[in-house]
């Protein structure tokens, strides 16, 4: 993955990024400034801390999650997955992207429901698409597909037709 | 559930062609389908009844929102994994008689949608007796198929069809239907070792070669 290159005033660090690392900068792996979007690495088992300080410092005040979506890089691929959360101020009005990589054999997460409820039903399906755990979390069962469900039918390895044909007969 | 059991049951030798040809004639007359619309099939389903193409001239106007009242059942879209489940539950609470159209390409076979989300024809989940092809079918052809559907009727007899027991059909699980389960799933759904894959789809296949 190789980001274009971007005019200078993109790769000005956002706040929330020197927020981020003046404070804590354990937390930040990594920065990505790509097509004016801000991205920052995050360990994992710092995630549910840096979303509280993110939501909670006057500086940034993420109190609006949009979105969590997982991504499967590839089975040949390590990290192979990876968990994005997609913040948003409305009242700074300002986006940041929160990206944590996970190994195949190891796909536990922190959950974020304790931070933004909304966390609630996308952490379900990002389970349920891509079989990331999120620890901690209240109420973790298959949102989307069937409750009878076998595997996750996001990830790359997963056959498109699914494993059998399907008869109720 | 009605006389023509009764008499035939009753009355086993006795020849009821021409019961059947009144019961037969009543039936094809008002075959009522069940509101069940599924995709942008039921568009057409939808304006089959409207003014200009009036399907009430075939008496099959009556669209009955419970399945307690629908002899048929018309499958207008594709049928998604997760909704086989209920729509064979829908076709398990319409009486005797039903029947079933499968309304355009993708109730008839899964359609463009090869995947692992559509089931591949309505046909693994309930008896069909009509198939329209088509995406979507003119309102003119699921006329079509509910007047051949009446010439099938037509050819039927009484002593064809049986009620299913009032007890049986209440004991019945429906395959597929599984209870809400508790938080612990994410144990349960570890995938197994190797699950040999049944077909290979087209992408799978383009990308072996």
């Amino acid at each position: 993955m190789t980001p274009e290159e971007t005019p200078s005033s993109d790769t000005a660090p956002s706040p929330s990024v020197t927020a981020l690392q003046r404070e804590h900068p354990e937390w930040v792996r990594e920065v990505i400034i790509a097509f004016g979007e801000t991205t920052i690495v995050v360990p994992r088992e710092n995630i549910a801390d840096a979303c509280t300080f993110l939501k909670t410092s006057p500086e940034t005040r993420f109190d609006f999650l949009a979105d969590i979506c997982g991504a499967d890089r590839g089975v040949e691929e390590e990290p192979r997955f990876e968990v994005n959360y997609h913040l948003f101020s409305t009242t700074k009005y300002h986006r940041v992207r929160l990206k944590v990589l996970l190994n195949e054999e190891d796909t536990h997460v922190p959950t974020v429901t304790g931070i933004w409820k909304t966390a609630n039903w996308h952490e379900r399906e990002t389970f349920d698409l891509f079989g990331v755990i999120f620890d901690g979390h209240p109420d973790l069962r298959r949102i989307l597909l069937p409750d009878d469900w076998q595997g996750h039918a996001l990830r790359k390895d997963f056959p498109l037709r699914g494993y059998e044909p399907y008869s109720l007969k | 559930m009605g006389l023509e059991n009764v008499i035939a049951e009753a009355l086993p030798e006795v020849l009821t062609t021409r019961l059947d040809s009144l019961i037969n004639w009543a039936r094809k007359s008002s075959l009522w389908p069940a509101t069940f619309g599924l995709a942008c099939c039921a568009i057409e389903m939808m304006n089959a009844t409207s003014s200009r193409n009036d399907l009430a001239r075939f008496g099959s106007e009556v669209f009955r929102a419970s399945p307690r009242q629908a002899d048929v059942m018309i499958v207008s879209g594709r049928v998604s994994r997760k909704m086989a489940p209920v729509l064979r539950r829908i076709y398990d609470q319409m009486p005797e008689p039903k029947w079933v159209i499968s309304m355009g390409a993708c109730a008839t076979s899964g359609g463009v949608f090869d995947n692992y989300a559509i089931v591949q024809g309505v046909d693994k989940i309930v008896p069909v007796d009509v198939y329209i092809p088509g995406c979507p079918p003119r309102p003119e052809m699921l006329i079509h198929a509910v007047m051949m559907l009446q010439d099938k009727v037509m050819n039927e007899s009484v002593r064809d069809r049986r009620d299913i027991p009032e007890e049986e059909a209440r004991e019945a699980v429906v395959p597929g239907t599984l209870p809400i389960t508790d938080g612990s799933t994410a144990q349960q759904n570890t995938l197994p070792e190797s699950r040999p894959y049944t077909i290979a789809s087209r992408h799978e296949r383009r990308r072996s070669t």
